[in-house]
């Protein structure tokens, strides 16, 4: 089985994220990351490898700048065999649209897979729909969203916490599979998985190696615009009382009453 | 004036809220005409709710061949539709379901998305709010048909009788959107609370209520609030994770916000930044959610909340 993984590099939700002049996300400024997100999903392809314990493999591939290869070594650090990084200076400020096609082109490339398992959802971007919009390109049925994923052959179960009810989905692979964070905790690269890492093949490719027209994604074509970004003006300071012998619920009490919430 | 296609959020039926948002929107771009993919036995009595704010069409797309798959289906349906209609815009729900229809329609039609929008206005501009709400963005689609996902709350409600003409449209569904089925489904029990996402006022718990979430149902009843939780919350197995508000839960931004025993990780705060007025119960008066508060209780939630509940319901007689 060829199962392929789509990791991010994002800037660390910690730190104090930006935006540059151009409204772009600050991806150079701020320290990134490989999305924390996307470590369950690295984890449930590894989890899928050791189930099947044949001779499945583990690609791990990661549309970013320069320093997100980091992304795919921390992938290769956990388990991942093979890393694929797409960097081209044309790809800076592409949106959802252009990131899935490039996505879309990478995984053709990598090979027939049967399964490619992403995050619920960007750490940045946060939109959550990548997986949907590889799903499309690729002309494969999606299974997103899972909280625990069976495998069986070729066959795919997943539980998800719909939005109005918990379901059962279930897939015949290929397929583009999300898993959510309550997928189960990933695991920590281990000493042996850093050392083993450095020989595992990682390749770079750009837009040309995968057949991907520059003028088809990048800030400038994007199709969406961001006109204005402003940061949230800080909340006013507001009042703390201490809670001595009950004032606390009468001072909450008048509070709310004073906001007509009561 | 252009058709804005809005796509009915709708429980068997049962229209949710956000869609009478979503036309309210709607009307700020052009002729709302809302599409309802569901039972076609209930296609006039969804008519009939959605014409009271605006709907000048109904389409009825019968889902009786596709309801057992996820996403696809409908992507295809609405793709269709944009091909009869041209539509100015379309308007979805941004639910988990709502973006992923949205994403694969982009790519069918060509277009551009934006999801998550917290507003939109006349030109098609939206507003979101990112970055664990600590920005807020402007941004246009300015490729094809505008595609945008509108989380709930993003609009007041407003009436306006519009024709409602229902058009039954059968759209042609391809072997290959039927991928993902759904085996098998529990429809959540309802708790007699409001709509987390829906709420005017949400009281929320966390690793401080120490699994007992008594107090925080009693303050959330007696405010007729919903009830929602922290991951940690969560997590420890005390609530399902359906409650759980931040950045791998649920984005909430109600009129009211009472956090207890909630210290306000950044995650946390991703999903409830934007309410508008934010309450929080700490022991500790160091928590960081106390950076966010309007009003703060530094106390113990086991006390403060049922004295609270208490001298409400009181007021309330
Ligand atoms: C990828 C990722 C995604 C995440 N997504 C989310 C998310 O969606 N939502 C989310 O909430 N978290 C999320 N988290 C977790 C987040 O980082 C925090 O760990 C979590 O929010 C902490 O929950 P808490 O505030 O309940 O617990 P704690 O941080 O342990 O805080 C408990 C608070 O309760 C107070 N307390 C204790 N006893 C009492 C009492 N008797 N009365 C009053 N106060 C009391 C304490 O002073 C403390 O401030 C995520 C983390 C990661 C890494
Ligand atoms: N630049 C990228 N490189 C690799 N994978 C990505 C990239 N962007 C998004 N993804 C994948 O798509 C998922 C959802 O992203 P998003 O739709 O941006 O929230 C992520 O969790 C990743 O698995």
């Amino acid at each position: 089985m060829n199962i392929v993984v789509c990791v991010k590099y994002v800037p660390d939700a910690t730190a104090d994220r930006q935006f540059e002049s151009d409204n772009t996300v600050d991806r150079v400024g701020v320290d990134g990351l490989l999305s924390e997100l996307d470590e369950y999903a690295v984890e449930q392809a590894l989890q899928i490898k050791e189930k099947a314990g044949d001779d499945t493999e583990v690609t791990a591939v990661c549309i970013g700048p320069e320093k997100a290869v980091d992304a795919v070594r921390k992938a290769l650090q956990m388990g991942a065999d093979k890393g694929i990084h797409v960097v081209d200076d044309a790809i800076a400020g592409s949106d959802a649209v252009a990131t899935s096609l490039v996505l879309a082109k990478a995984v053709e490339k990598a090979g027939p897979a049967d399964l490619i398992v992403c995050g619920m959802a960007s750490t940045d971007a946060v939109m959550s729909v990548v997986p949907a919009m590889l799903a499309e390109r690729l002309s494969l049925p999606q299974v997103t969203l899972a909280s625990v994923v069976e495998t069986q052959g070729d066959q795919v179960r997943v539980k998800r916490d719909g939005d109005t009810a918990t379901e059962v989905i279930g897939a015949t692979m290929p397929l583009v599979l999300s898993v959510t964070d309550q997928s189960g905790e990933a695991r920590y690269p281990s000493f042996k998985g850093i050392m083993a890492a450095k020989k595992k093949p990682l390749e770079t490719w750009s837009l040309s190696d995968i057949g991907v027209d520059a003028g088809d994604v990048g800030l400038s074509v994007a199709w969406t615009e961001v006109e204005d970004t402003t940061p949230r003006p800080p909340r006013t300071a507001g009042e703390i009382v201490k809670d001595e012998d009950g004032s606390g619920a009468t001072a909450l009490t008048e509070f709310l009453a004073s906001k007509k919430f009561i | 004036m252009s058709e804005v296609l809005v796509l009915i959020d709708h429980v068997d039926g049962a229209v949710r809220k956000p869609t009478y948002e979503l036309l309210t929107i709607a009307k700020r771009l052009g002729e709302p005409s809302a599409v309802f993919i569901g039972s076609g036995a209930q296609g006039a009595e969804v008519a009939e709710k959605v014409k009271a704010y605006g709907a000048e069409k109904v389409y009825v797309v019968d889902d009786a061949q596709i309801k057992g798959y996820l996403v696809a289906p409908k992507a295809e349906a609405l793709q269709q539709l944009a091909e009869k209609t041209s539509p100015a815009a379309i308007l979805i729900p941004s639910t988990s379901e709502g973006k992923e229809v949205a994403g694969r329609l982009a790519i069918k039609i060509g277009s551009g998305l934006i999801t998550d929008a917290v507003d939109v206005q006349e030109g098609g501009v939206t507003t979101q709010s990112v970055f664990a709400g600590n920005y807020t963005v402007q941004a246009k689609v300015t490729k094809g048909t505008p595609i945008i996902t509108v989380k709930p709350n993003s609009a007041a409600p407003e009436e306006s009788a519009g024709a409602g003409a229902v058009e039954e449209f059968s759209a042609t569904i391809s072997d290959a959107a039927k991928g993902a089925q759904i085996v098998a489904s529990q429809p959540r029990k309802a708790t007699g609370r409001p709509e987390l996402t829906e709420a005017a006022s949400v009281v929320a718990g966390g690793r401080g209520t120490a699994g007992n979430f008594e107090p925080i149902e009693g303050l959330a009843d007696a405010l007729g609030a919903a009830v929602g939780a922290s991951r940690a919350a969560v997590d420890s197995g005390w609530i399902p994770h359906t409650f759980q508000i931040g950045q791998t839960g649920k984005t909430v931004s109600p009129q009211l916000y009472v956090a207890a025993g909630i210290s306000g990780a950044i995650q946390h705060r991703a999903g409830m930044q934007t309410s508008k007025t934010i309450v929080a119960v700490n022991k500790d008066e160091e928590a960081p959610i106390f950076e966010l508060v309007d009003f703060g209780v530094v106390g113990d939630l086991n006390a403060v909340l049922p004295a609270a509940a208490d001298e409400i319901n009181k007021r309330k007689g």
